[in-house]
């Protein structure tokens, strides 16, 4: 019974991905246990979207596999991953412009629900949807914003936006490509207490630069750099790992 | 809900059937059949607004399934006509209703052929490809001696519909019209259904639609057929209006007049094709009548529209497009 508690949710095991010469993911295993934030930090330039790239299967690995959800999953694409709850969200937020922030929920949720192949029902009459949206709205805050064109939202309203997508997915597993970045002081800390409490809807995959943030959430960090995960531990063993700080935390720790 | 937009989509589908009631009242049939004209050429619009303006899909091959319903008309009428058979047994028809569902039957399976492997592509390749494949369809019909070729083929009697004698312009005209407001009623009802939402969606941002698990080529091939569906129904209408069909409706000038269309009437809205068709030709006739360079000053319409009003006519007299 142990056993299975402790099966992770995502397991990446010796993946590598080439560019040319260039080695971007360089034998990279790494996993996602349930219940935990496991952040995972680097310097610019060390691979961490390329690897992101891989999980989501915008990107295909050279060798190596992505096991998610007890399958493996490197064949398959972005909206099959998707489609077993692997939720992300985007660096640059990602989201349908013209649509109001309801609207881009409603898409989330009429693909979970199942078939977008329904071509005869008004969605904007569609009660459950609706419903079922606009309560995804409210967990992230954004209620009064509901008929706002998604363009017209603020950098963290989208952020929050996304997070309502990805919750409207019934996600098992979170991938946030850098939340904080670009939110004032008051908005990371808000996003650090709603990301505190998500966990224990599923487990984190967080990239991010905001070491506040990683160090206040993280159960666990690894360390990417040119392509190699150094280390891999808990916070504090991270704090004081000598590689981790020459590599990348330098005066921050 | 009386919006202005509504409003102005009622003015343009009263006015399309005003001036054919007109005309017959004052006894000139030939504003009959440049009114039955804007009714299909809006049809054939519509179709493309459906892969165009709601799903961002830029088709410069809609020509083929233009002339692919054309094309059905044509050879269905001949051979009925001739007694020779056509296919199983089958020697052609004279019906109506017959000939478009072939007509859409066979538009869609081409739309289907095309869209399966332009849809691996996108932005300009995109454009290319559909325009290759609406070539290849072109130069197929004009090398088909038996259809004409080059020349064409005559639809030497207008084929019937029970119980309206469709050689009367008006009663042609109605016809056209009736399947012109259920063409516009059936993009409403799918632009608005989950498979529109996913299908506009997958304009505004391809990525996204994938990250919540809908896969973006699915739906946009679907959106692909049933765009060339309706554009193959209003060429079967042309056809038969014409009582001619020729390479011409298969030809790149066709598929780019479908593109025009939208443009000046407003891309993605619902009557912009009406608009864009009666717009574009009330100024064929107008100035074609003054002048053969016409396109020239349409051209210039169509680089104002693109300079300063972008939303097309429908832009400017119902202002920006909502979506809820």
């Amino acid at each position: 019974m142990d056993k299975v508690m402790v099966e992770p949710v995502l397991q990446i095991s010796n993946l590598v991905k080439n560019f040319g010469a260039l080695r971007a993911t360089d034998g990279v295993t790494l996993d996602l246990r349930p219940g935990e934030i496991h952040a995972l930090i680097g310097p610019n330039g060390a691979g961490k979207s390329t690897l992101i790239h891989q999980i989501c299967g915008t990107l295909r690995q050279d060798s190596g596999s992505i096991r998610f959800a007890g399958q493996d999953v490197g064949a398959l694409t972005v909206a099959e991953r998707a489609r077993l709850g692997l939720g992300r969200t985007f660096q640059v937020s990602s989201i349908a412009p013209e649509f109001s922030a309801l609207r881009n929920v409603m898409l989330a949720v009429q693909a979970k629900e199942g078939s977008s192949f329904r071509f005869f029902k008004p969605v904007m009459r569609d009660k459950s949807l609706i419903d079922t949206a606009m309560a995804m709205l409210e967990r992230v805050g954004l209620t009064a914003r509901a008929r706002v064109p998604a363009a017209e939202l603020s950098h963290g309203e989208r952020r929050q936006l996304e997070i309502a997508m990805a919750l409207a997915l019934r996600s098992r597993t979170f991938l946030l490509d850098e939340p904080m970045a670009g939110m004032g002081p008051e908005g990371s800390k808000s996003l650090t207490r709603f990301l505190d409490g998500l966990r224990r809807e599923a487990p984190i995959l967080l990239v991010e630069h905001d070491m506040d943030a990683v160090f206040a959430l993280a159960d666990r960090i690894s360390v990417l750099v040119y392509g190699r995960i150094i280390a891999t531990g808990p916070v504090e063993e991270i704090r004081r790992d000598p590689a981790v700080r020459t590599a990348y935390l330098g005066d921050h720790a | 809900m009386l919006t202005r937009e509504n409003l102005v989509n009622l003015i343009l589908a009263l006015g399309l059937l005003a001036v054919p009631l007109a005309a017959n009242a004052l006894g000139q049939p030939f504003y009959i059949t440049l009114a039955t004209r804007v009714a299909i050429l809006a049809l054939a619009a519509t179709g493309l607004n459906l892969a165009l303006g709601v799903g961002g899909l830029v088709s410069f091959g809609h020509a083929a399934f233009f002339g692919i319903g054309g094309y059905v008309a044509g050879i269905v009428a001949a051979h009925n006509f001739s007694g020779d058979p056509l296919l199983f047994g089958f020697s052609g028809t004279n019906q109506m209703w017959i000939i478009w569902i072939v007509a859409v039957a066979l538009a869609g399976l081409v739309g289907l052929a095309i869209g399966v492997i332009s849809l691996r592509t996108s932005g300009v390749y995109f454009i290319m490809i559909t325009l290759a494949f609406a070539q290849m369809v072109y130069y197929f019909a004009v090398s088909w001696p038996a259809y004409g070729g080059e020349d064409g083929l005559s639809i030497l009697v207008r084929n019937q519909f029970p119980g309206v004698m469709t050689m009367v312009p008006l009663n042609y005209f109605l016809i056209c019209y009736i399947i012109l407001l259920l063409g516009i009623a059936l993009f409403a009802i799918l632009r608005a259904s989950r498979f529109g939402a996913a299908l506009q969606a997958a304009r505004q941002n391809e990525v996204r639609v994938a990250t919540v698990g809908i896969q973006p080529y699915r739906i946009r091939l679907t959106g692909f057929v049933l765009s060339a569906m309706i554009t193959g129904l209003a060429g079967a209408l042309f056809a038969d209006l014409n009582r001619f069909v020729s390479p011409s409706m298969l030809s790149w000038h066709m598929s780019g007049e479908l593109i025009v269309l939208i443009i000046l009437g407003g891309t993605g809205r619902l009557f912009g094709p009406l608009a864009g068709a009666a717009l574009y030709v009330a100024f064929e006739y107008a100035l074609g009548g003054v002048t053969e360079r016409w396109q020239f000053f349409l051209g210039l319409i169509l680089l104002l529209v693109v300079l300063f009003a972008r939303g097309g006519l429908l832009g400017v007299l119902a202002g920006k497009a909502r979506h809820g």
